[in-house]
């Protein structure tokens, strides 16, 4: 039973779970090549597959808050502090 | 190790202020951005940060420079938010296996019976790509906090997986099911604010 369902396709359900392992490189050789296979053959699953690569390129360009002056100073100070200690 | 991490972190034992400033301009973002998924407040989080350069000062002679710069870091800033006690020790646990999309979307055979909708082409658009900016942050404040931190530490700073689990302690299987979990639901989130 367990070879039999290995070797059946695909369903999409299966596919946007295992659309991690995919872009991580981890799935198996037999396992990445039935995805391939769901993949080449099902456009929903492929603009899944599309909209996992845009989520990722999209959290990417977040922009994060820059240094404060204050906790620059404070940070400088920190350095002082530290330095003092060492001679 | 990252050429001009490695070169500030010579200069750094070397006496150079400069250095110092320089490392902290490079990396501040980053280190506030995880530190402030450990503690509720930012000021917390500033201060979360602060102890975190105090220990590197007082640790830079002792690093070996066998992980990355960043990671040594972040490895302490970790600690240090765990230890402090500012926030009780989460579990490991990572949460209930909430499907990547749900259930509902497919039929009985499961295939798909509601086809995400079409969004990639529009995000280029630099307005929208704007709000989805902002909606990408505010579904990160709602994730939980481990998968928020292994989102971050991926997509935001660019970690490899492997300088993840370094950072965060975690096993590599864990690193990827938290991963696929924070992504999914990010996605999700873009589809519903592109086609509401």
């Amino acid at each position: 039973m367990r070879l039999l369902w290995r070797n059946d396709e695909l369903v999409c359900r299966q596919v946007v779970e295992m659309v991690t392992d995919y872009l991580e490189g981890v799935l198996s050789r037999g396992q990445r090549k039935r995805l391939d296979a769901h993949l080449a053959g099902c456009e929903h699953c492929s603009e899944y597959l599309a909209q996992m690569r845009a989520t990722i390129r999209l959290t990417g360009r977040l922009r994060s808050e820059d240094l404060t002056p204050q906790m620059r100073e404070e940070l400088g100070d920190i350095y002082r502090r530290w330095r003092a200690e060492e001679d | 190790m990252n050429d001009e991490d490695r070169e500030l972190v010579e200069r750094l034992r070397a006496g150079e202020e400069d250095a110092f400033v320089a490392l902290v301009a490079r990396h501040h973002a980053s280190m506030l951005r995880l530190a402030r998924s450990f503690v509720s407040s930012a000021a917390v989080a500033e201060e979360v940060v602060q102890d975190t350069w105090v220990g590197v000062l007082r640790g830079i002679d002792g690093f070996a420079g066998r992980s990355s710069f960043k990671t040594w870091l972040l490895r302490i800033l970790v600690n240090r938010a765990r230890t402090t006690g500012m926030r009780e020790r989460r579990s490991v646990a990572i949460g209930d296996a909430v499907p990547a999309v749900d259930a509902s979307r497919f039929d009985a055979a499961g295939a798909w019976s509601s086809p995400p909708q079409h969004w990639v082409q529009d995000s280029d658009d630099r307005m929208l790509a704007q709000s989805l900016s902002q909606r990408i942050e505010e579904t990160l404040q709602e994730l939980p906090p481990r998968q928020r931190e292994v989102v971050t530490l991926r997509d935001v700073d660019g970690l490899s997986g492997r300088e993840v689990c370094q950072v965060l302690d975690i096993s590599e299987a864990n690193q990827r099911v938290l991963l696929h979990r924070g992504r999914s639901h990010l996605r999700q989130a873009l589809e519903d604010a592109v086609v509401s």
